[in-house]
């Protein structure tokens, strides 16, 4: 029963209770029309302490098109935040007005504490550098449909895998699925956290420099940015930078059934020559992530 | 030859590894009350070579989660009538609150004035917790 909890990171929800989420969300994509008022009367506050259109959007259109409204804010200065008031106190004042809020914010933890604060369902769309549940939700249920099984793959995650909180939440999501193996593809400086490795059997990941030396082993290619600001050098991003460039000449070698994920925004880590390739699916993915957050608003609300 | 009264009434903290005597002292606030204690270091173990070791002539409520936290090993004697009451054997908490901050500088924790952050043990051999709110690893 989803009712009434709150969504903050992965593993606050069972492997059945995603299965509840996933299968809701595909149904939701086969019969659209069957959901359009299942939200009337209800009301989403989007608490959104730092900008991201593309999240926003998500949850916004996801309220939406089930009928429902949306309050809120989408930076920090435009909020009473900017006058000093604590997220304790903001998330009781806005859960009297509100069923369910979505809550996006710089600091790391800032949902959690939220929803030690309210009995309205809190849902972490992005901490800091920590976690982004629902991104993962998106990630997922994009494997279940193209992939049609969350078990046995290959991951490459490649790129920014220390500040990537969508990698860190992806890699705590999937681990709990049978026979899945990671490959860590980064530079040195963008390494993923220790405290992610530390909940890995040590047998189940590989890390590397090189996207070229495992591309050929992919299930699914999970990229990311490498964000120029990120290197203590100028020297290293100019070696690296374009080992993580994934064109049409480095899909070469890769398997004809991969799948090429990204959490999107994309800057130039993809070359828009792949956009045609049938393995790159990653505006589907975004569709899924619209799809997957109507099926999680309709659960915590509890209105399916 | 040191001489230290036994006590009647009160706590021996014994068997502290070497070293971390004063460390548990002034955690316990011990270095500012005004009843007799005292701290022994370097006294002889068969044991442990060396080890450190507290007296304190009064019954206080200690903090059994921090003395856990830096020296898991040690022993806590409470004393009545000059013997042995009760021998307390400590272990590193599960998880405790009120006693790291974390160190993260992008944690909610290090902007907003939280009470009792709980931290996870993590890792019982390099004694290191993790913070609740942004899973940042710490140790004493």
């Amino acid at each position: 029963m989803l009712k009434g909890r709150h969504l903050i990171e992965p593993r606050d929800f069972s492997l059945e209770e995603l299965d509840e989420i996933f299968a809701l969300a595909e149904d939701i994509i086969k019969n659209e029309k069957d959901y359009l008022d299942k939200c009337r009367g209800k009301l989403l506050a989007s608490l959104f302490y730092e900008p991201s259109t593309r999240t926003r959007f998500s949850f916004e259109s996801a309220m939406y098109r089930l009928g429902g409204q949306v309050v809120g804010f989408s930076e920090a200065a435009s909020s009473s935040v900017s006058k000093g008031e604590s997220v304790a106190d903001t998330i009781k004042t806005i859960a009297c007005y509100s069923d369910i809020a979505v809550m996006r914010h710089p600091k790391e933890g800032a949902p959690l504490l939220a929803s030690q604060n309210t009995d309205m369902p809190i849902i972490n769309a992005g901490d800091g550098g920590h976690q982004h549940p629902t991104q993962t939700l998106t990630d997922l249920l994009t494997i279940r449909i193209l992939k049609k099984d969350l078990s046995n793959h290959t991951i490459g995650l490649c790129g920014d895998l220390k500040f990537g909180r969508t990698v860190h939440s992806l890699v705590k999501a999937m681990k709990r699925y049978l026979n899945i193996n990671f490959v860590f593809i980064s530079p040195e400086e963008l390494q993923i956290p220790d405290y992610i490795k530390d909940d890995l059997q040590e047998n189940s990941y590989y890390e590397t420099e090189s996207l070229d030396e495992v591309i050929d082993k992919l299930d699914i290619l999970y990229m990311t940015r490498v964000q120029k600001e990120r290197f203590f050098n100028e020297e290293d991003y100019v070696r690296l930078k374009d080992s993580y460039i994934l064109t049409n000449e480095k899909l070469k070698n890769s398997k004809e059934d991969l799948i090429i994920m990204h959490p999107l925004p994309r800057v130039n880590e993809i070359a828009v020559e792949v956009d045609r390739d049938k393995r790159a699916v990653y505006f589907d993915q975004a569709k899924f992530g619209m799809y997957v957050r109507m099926a999680l608003i309709l659960k915590l609300l509890g209105v399916e | 030859m040191l001489n230290i009264d036994s006590i009647k009434k009160g706590i021996v903290i014994d068997h502290i590894k070497e070293g971390y005597g004063y460390k548990i002292f002034k955690e316990l606030g011990l270095h500012k009350v005004d009843y007799r204690v005292a701290l022994i270091r370097n006294v002889s173990s068969r044991k442990q070579g060396k080890k450190d070791l507290i007296k304190i002539e009064n019954r206080i409520d200690l903090d059994l989660n921090v003395l856990g936290i830096i020296d898991p090993d040690l022993t806590v004697n409470i004393i009545e009538d000059e013997e042995i009451k009760e021998k307390i054997k400590l272990s590193l908490p599960e998880k405790i609150k009120g006693i790291f901050n974390c160190k993260n500088p992008r944690c909610i924790t290090s902007e907003e004035n939280i009470e009792n952050v709980e931290f996870i043990l993590v890792d019982k051999d390099k004694k290191e917790y993790r913070c609740e709110y942004c899973d940042t690893k710490t140790s004493l």
